[in-house]
């Protein structure tokens, strides 16, 4: 009697347990490895899944955090995630090394990275840098900065010309006027120099007056940013090919939502990240839409001039050995999305062409 | 004798309260003193030595730290304290259960060790090799393997076993051999079988031993919780936490140091579990 009754128990658990797998049943699992730690660099995902852009294509899509140790190449050839978010040199070199990485969608039309010093200092252009302290961040990311150095006659590789500083992730050492000049993500470290709070309490300490911006994009020097690969052989796969258009589609129209709806993207984000600040993250959201928009070719859409800029210098720093084969970008993926999207939401604005970004207020410490 | 256990006890108390004193008075005055001289004090042989290690930037007063707690960590969000809370339970399930992984495997191999000699001189090099492997590197591999194999969720608790098997394996090992001879002779004389004598003579033997390896394992769990956390891009846990106020520090050191704090906390409090887990399991040949 008591086993007869706990299994009729188990049983209804069991029940109970599967019934929602059941209706969810029809839709396709996938999984997408972001970059780093979630945060609204990678809204237009978070926004796609809250706005339910994957379940109408019929996908159920689980968004994977990076973390230091995290490399999506990786994650994505040993099959832990069918899509992965990379920056364009590091997807090629991964790709040189046997990963099978395609790059299906370029998302940030350019790039955000920039090189930055204090006003004061006089320090306006690439050129200026000779002999200075000059932070730069390892890891395959210093090499946009060495380009432009390069094309303005300083070798980066001779203490005489610049004296170059391996930054941490933080900037304490420009705070503290250690480097003369810093690697800064505008979406992120830039912003943390302008929320810092001084030890009696004084804010705002600096404001983008106080800092020159140097920019990659205008010397010409920089590497495309992040952008949606797959994996070869997967893709290969039978039906592979129409799931992963439904997956750009979706999460087009999420990046598409996020220019539109700035603060709820900012929300989606926030509720994945209860550590997170909300004027930090606010800013990064503005910031990282002006990477994106305008889309002049629509977004998603692969630039192939700034593709080969990006193969160049990668070649040039040895990054790749050899210029990557034609297999390694799929433009038509992207563009089959695009058309598509375009035919079902006639209304909808896929490139951006009048998008203005906001002010963002500077909070204290990102609060 | 009561009344000797409970001086005793007042005496504890007290020394703790010293040191705890004495640690804040070591970190507010070095901060204090380095304040007063600029951060830059002067040697008398020459040169200055850099003391802004001592600002509040790389070294926040105490009371901020503590401050930081209570505070909201967002902005209209719950008091940082509450965070740490969620994250903490979050890690130590996870610890607990790499620990059990982790200390039954131990035990087993101690086992397995302590009934041949031939494959405890085969494996133990092993054994003893695995340790030497840094842990960040194999870290990264076993999240990839078990997201492979639909066990992303064990992945975490596997990393943590990988550092708290060894000691347990170790000292058990220990404590099953040096069993007295006298007494193996008279289990043997009394034709006790093997599972006999490991039940009835080995393994009360080798608890104080044990007890000692599981509360090393315990705070080792924890710590191999929150390093297997950073690679599995788990962002509930205390390692999420330390990597977000990492990269934020600029933003609010105190943060960090609170999610230190916590992080001790939790090891400590598992420490203590396990200690008073072998107080009430262990009550015959206690070393004291």
């Amino acid at each position: 009697m008591q086993i007869k009754r706990l299994a009729l128990m188990v049983g209804a658990f069991v029940a109970l347990a599967l019934a929602p797998l059941a209706s969810a049943q029809d839709l396709v699992p996938v999984r997408l490895q972001l970059k780093w730690v979630t945060q609204a660099q990678f809204a237009g995902f978070y926004a796609a899944a809250a706005q339910g852009y994957y379940e109408e294509e019929g996908l159920a899509v689980e968004i994977l955090p990076g973390g230091p140790d995290i490399g999506p190449q990786q994650v994505v050839a040993a099959g832990g995630a069918e899509f992965g978010i990379d920056w364009m040199g590091s997807m090629l070199a991964s790709r040189e090394q046997g990963t099978k990485a395609v790059a299906i969608a370029q998302i940030f039309q350019r790039s955000g990275m920039r090189q930055i010093t204090w006003a004061d200092s006089g320090l306006e252009t690439f050129a200026d840098l000779r002999g200075t302290v000059t932070g730069v961040w390892g890891f395959g990311n210093q090499y946009p900065l060495f380009a432009a150095l390069v094309k303005n006659g300083i070798d980066p590789d001779n203490p005489d010309d610049i004296t170059i500083f391996n930054q941490p992730f933080d900037m304490v050492a420009f705070l503290n006027r250690e480097i003369d000049s810093a690697a800064a993500m505008t979406y992120n470290e830039m912003a943390q120099v302008l929320e810092f709070v001084a030890e009696d309490g004084t804010f705002p300490v600096y404001t983008l007056e106080d800092i020159n911006i140097l920019d990659l994009n205008e010397e010409g020097t920089a590497m495309l940013e992040d952008l949606i690969f797959v994996n070869e052989d997967w893709l290969a796969q039978e039906g592979n090919e129409e799931l992963a258009i439904k997956f750009l589609r979706a999460s087009f129209r999420g990046w598409v939502y996020c220019r539109d709806n700035m603060e709820d993207c900012v929300q989606y984000v926030l509720e994945q990240g209860s550590t997170l600040g909300v004027g930090h993250q606010t800013w990064m959201m503005n910031e990282i839409n002006k990477l994106i928009w305008p889309s002049e070719k629509g977004i998603g859409q692969l630039d192939m001039d700034l593709y080969q800029q990006t193969a160049d210098i990668a070649l040039n720093y040895k990054v790749i050995s050899a210029a990557p084969d034609e297999g390694a970008v799929r433009l038509d993926l992207a563009a089959a999305a695009l058309e598509s999207l375009q035919a079902d939401f006639p209304d909808v604005d896929f490139f951006g062409l009048d998008y203005e970004p906001i002010e963002v207020a500077i909070t204290p410490n990102g609060e | 004798m009561t009344q000797a256990r409970s001086s005793e006890k007042l005496q504890t108390a007290f020394i703790v309260v010293l040191l705890l004193l004495a640690v804040v008075g070591l970190w507010e005055g070095a901060k204090a003193f380095s304040r007063a001289v600029n951060y830059a004090l002067d040697l008398p042989w020459g040169g200055t030595l850099d003391l802004r290690n001592f600002n509040n930037q790389q070294l926040p007063h105490l009371g901020d730290i503590a401050r930081s707690f209570v505070e909201p960590a967002q902005r209209n969000g719950p008091p940082l304290g509450l965070i740490l809370l969620n994250a903490s339970l979050f890690t130590l399930s996870s610890a607990v259960i790499g620990f059990v992984l982790g200390g039954v495997l131990g035990f087993l191999l101690a086992i397995i060790f302590a009934h041949s000699r031939l494959l405890q001189r085969g494996l133990l090099p092993y054994v003893v090799a695995s340790q030497t492997i840094p842990i960040l590197a194999i870290a990264p591999m076993v999240v990839v393997w078990m997201r492979q194999i639909n066990l992303t969720g064990l992945a975490v608790p596997i990393i943590a076993a990988y550092l708290t098997f060894f000691p347990v394996t170790v000292y058990a090992l220990r404590g099953l051999t040096s069993v007295s001879p006298l007494q193996l002779e008279l289990m043997r004389s009394y034709a006790a079988t093997r599972w006999q004598i490991l039940f009835k003579l080995r393994i009360p033997n080798a608890l104080p031993q044990i007890f000692t390896a599981l509360k090393i394992s315990a705070t080792a769990s924890v710590v191999g919780t929150i390093i297997g956390e950073l690679p599995s891009g788990i962002q509930s846990g205390l390692g999420g936490a330390i990597l977000n106020f990492n990269q934020y520090y600029v933003q609010g050191p105190p943060r960090l140091w609170a999610t230190i704090v916590a992080a001790s906390l939790v090891g400590m409090l598992f420490f203590g579990v396990v200690a008073l887990a072998e107080r009430l399991i262990v009550r015959w040949n206690r070393p004291e």
